[in-house]
């Protein structure tokens, strides 16, 4: 199977201060996956897809989306950032939030107007949050907070999407619904990246994963590569994982 | 003087009308961008600002040696300014949080602002009387120019607001977010924060240092309590400004000896404490009203559930018994039965109870809804 290469990163290094958080990445991600990123805290996981993103500035490295640079093909690529990472309590609803997902193709000052609601709509629709668009956003559940991050996300209508740590705090029934849509993004050729924290749930929600402590430890198929032999590697502790088939 | 007499004033009286439509504008603008900066969590920001322009007051008199109000707001814009950039520059070189950044910047600043206007006070030189007006305000002070001055830069300021306003938005709710979709989001952020340097230092003259970032959050603090709306919520941070600003000038003429400023700084307040108490959703008065209330439901409930499967055994739902047997239920008062006798859901007959066919169905819809809520 030879498929294109979506995500690129060449010798991606980035620091807080002297201490590298990532060393020397070379990462190649191919299209139409659905790859999980796991690593222990302080692996550099978010770091990672924020160096990707452009809101972190790496000291060295570089990174290409379908063979461009990141800043000419920002429309192919949507994120969902961890949810704790914004205040709740801000003054707005979930449709106006979602809204956010348009501004992108929009562009400065043009305001968002019937067509982009309609996507706005749509988008809560797929996430199953349309009878709270108008629900104030520090008056819905950790799970409705992230079906509403994920909601703006789609709106963009990317090819690539990040995401960090979308199943954090949420209920069963929200993950469930999250990893179906996540599962019809890839099916629809896109390509997914999760942060993600749950060993057990690799295989089954994932068909690709990049093992990732500072530096990457190991990257490709879940058949091939979700073994004993990299968990420890990653994880420092002598870790056994039955994979369910 | 009467209500009346006073409005009939401020219409008519040149120094009465200046200070009231100076202050009103003022309050509006300081108030709609305080909005930005309470919910970006820089609510010290505006002290550090104004502490910040008193230096460049000093040193603009100086310079010229003459007091004209806009050379020496024009050196506190820029001293305002400087302030704020070192402030931005700690916070991102250092690891410094924005508490300290802010902090630092305001002593810093201020004491090099007071160490130049003690400095200017042992010059033998007539003119530098007054420039201690800066530190709280002298509304008085204020000519049509300023005004004109005011409502120019409110004017931009909205116009700003208004096209850039989902930016704002965007970047004030999900920074990171913004810089991924390729908004710059260091021009969004300079935007915002030059305005509020600009509206601080026009108030400088009225309001004063020390006081003037009572001005940039009250209104905005007092505004949050009442919507969930950005919009709205500026819009009512512009109103409750204005107010203050046109209350708190007529307070202040119409007694003797009242400073201006401080008035409206304290009008303000007032505002932001109705706020706090009455507001219906957040406010403190509901929200133990609304705990007072389920509580009460809830002792009410729980005692016809109780009744309810005692009577449910019977054939007869209106089947009385004894009052006694209620009293093995912990929740059991003898209040609690009396308002459920008002509500016409128990009869009492002696020391014998029934349920009516009312209160009957009211137990059952209760069972049926601690049901759908498990489900």
């Amino acid at each position: 199977m030879n498929r294109q290469i979506a995500v690129k990163v060449d010798d991606l290094t980035v620091a807080y201060n002297y201490k590298p958080v990532l060393w020397d990445i070379d990462l190649e991600i191919p299209e139409g996956v659905l790859m999980a990123i796991v690593g222990p805290n302080g692996a550099g996981k978010s770091t990672l897809i924020k160096s990707v993103l452009g809101i972190l500035k790496p000291i060295a490295g570089s990174v290409s989306i379908y063979g461009k640079p990141y800043d000419k093909q920002r429309q192919k690529v949507a994120y969902v950032p961890q949810k704790g990472s914004v205040d709740w309590d801000f003054p707005t609803t979930a449709l106006d939030v979602v809204m956010m997902g348009t501004y992108g193709s929009l562009g400065w000052i043009k305001r968002p107007k019937q067509r982009e609601k309609k996507l706005a709509l749509e988008a809560l629709e797929k996430v199953g949050m349309l009878p709270f668009k108008n629900r104030q956003i520090s008056q819905l559940s950790g799970g409705q907070q992230q079906r509403i991050f994920l909601a703006r996300a789609l709106v963009q209508n990317a090819s690539i999407y990040f995401m960090d740590e979308p199943f954090q705090g949420v209920d069963a029934t929200t993950e469930i619904a999250i990893i179906n849509i996540l599962k019809e993004l890839r099916k629809a050729g896109k390509t997914v990246i999760v942060v993600h924290h749950d060993l057990q749930t690799v295989p089954e929600y994932f068909d690709w994963v990049t093992f990732l402590n500072v530096k990457k430890i190991a990257t490709g198929p879940v058949k091939d590569i979700f073994n004993d032999d990299n968990l420890t590697k990653t994880y420092g502790i002598n870790y056994k994982v039955s994979i369910q088939e | 003087m009467d209500i009346i007499e006073y409005i009939n004033l401020v219409f008519t009286d040149y120094t009465l009308r200046t200070i009231t439509l100076g202050t009103a504008i003022l309050g509006a603008v300081t108030g709609m961008l305080g909005s930005f900066a309470v919910l970006r969590k820089q609510s010290l920001l505006g002290d550090a600002i104004s502490h910040a322009a008193l230096p460049g007051i000093a040193i603009a008199f100086l310079i010229t040696g003459a007091k004209d109000s806009n050379v020496l707001l024009l050196g506190a814009l820029i001293s305002g300014l400087i302030g704020t950039f070192w402030i931005r520059g700690i916070i991102t070189k250092t690891h410094l949080k924005s508490d300290t950044a802010l902090g630092l910047i305001l002593s810093l600043f201020f004491g090099f602002g007071m160490l130049l206007l003690t400095f200017i006070q042992k010059q033998p030189n007539a003119n530098q009387a007054g420039l201690d007006k800066y530190l709280f305000g002298q509304a008085a002070t204020l000519v049509e120019s300023d005004v004109w001055m005011m409502a120019i830069v409110t004017g931009i300021c909205l116009i700003i607001l208004l096209l850039f306003w989902k930016e704002f938005k965007m970047l004030l709710f999900d920074a990171d977010f913004t810089k991924t979709l390729g908004f710059n989001t260091k021009t969004i952020d300079i935007l915002i924060t030059s305005f509020i340097v600009l509206a601080i230092v026009l108030g400088l003259q009225t309001v004063g240092v020390v006081l003037m970032s009572a001005m940039l959050l009250a209104p905005a603090a007092a505004a949050r309590q009442w919507t969930n709306s950005l919009g709205k919520m500026v819009f009512l941070a512009a109103v409750f400004g204005a107010l203050s600003g046109v209350f708190g000038t007529a307070v202040s003429a119409t007694q003797n000896n009242l400073s201006t400023g401080p008035v409206i700084v304290i009008i303000a307040s007032v505002f932001v404490l109705v706020s706090f108490i009455f507001s219906p959703s957040r406010g403190l008065l509901f929200k133990q009203i609304r705990f007072l209330k389920n509580r009460r439901d809830l002792k009410l409930n729980k005692t016809l559930a109780f009744m309810y499967r005692i009577a449910e055994t019977h054939e007869n739902i209106s089947h009385p018994h004894t009052i006694k047997i209620l009293n093995n239920f912990q929740g059991f008062t003898k209040g609690t039965l009396q308002k459920l006798v008002h509500k016409n859901y128990v009869i009492l007959e002696g020391n014998m109870w029934s349920l009516t066919k009312k209160g009957f169905k009211a137990a059952s819809n209760l069972y049926n809804q601690q049901q759908e809520n498990n489900e």
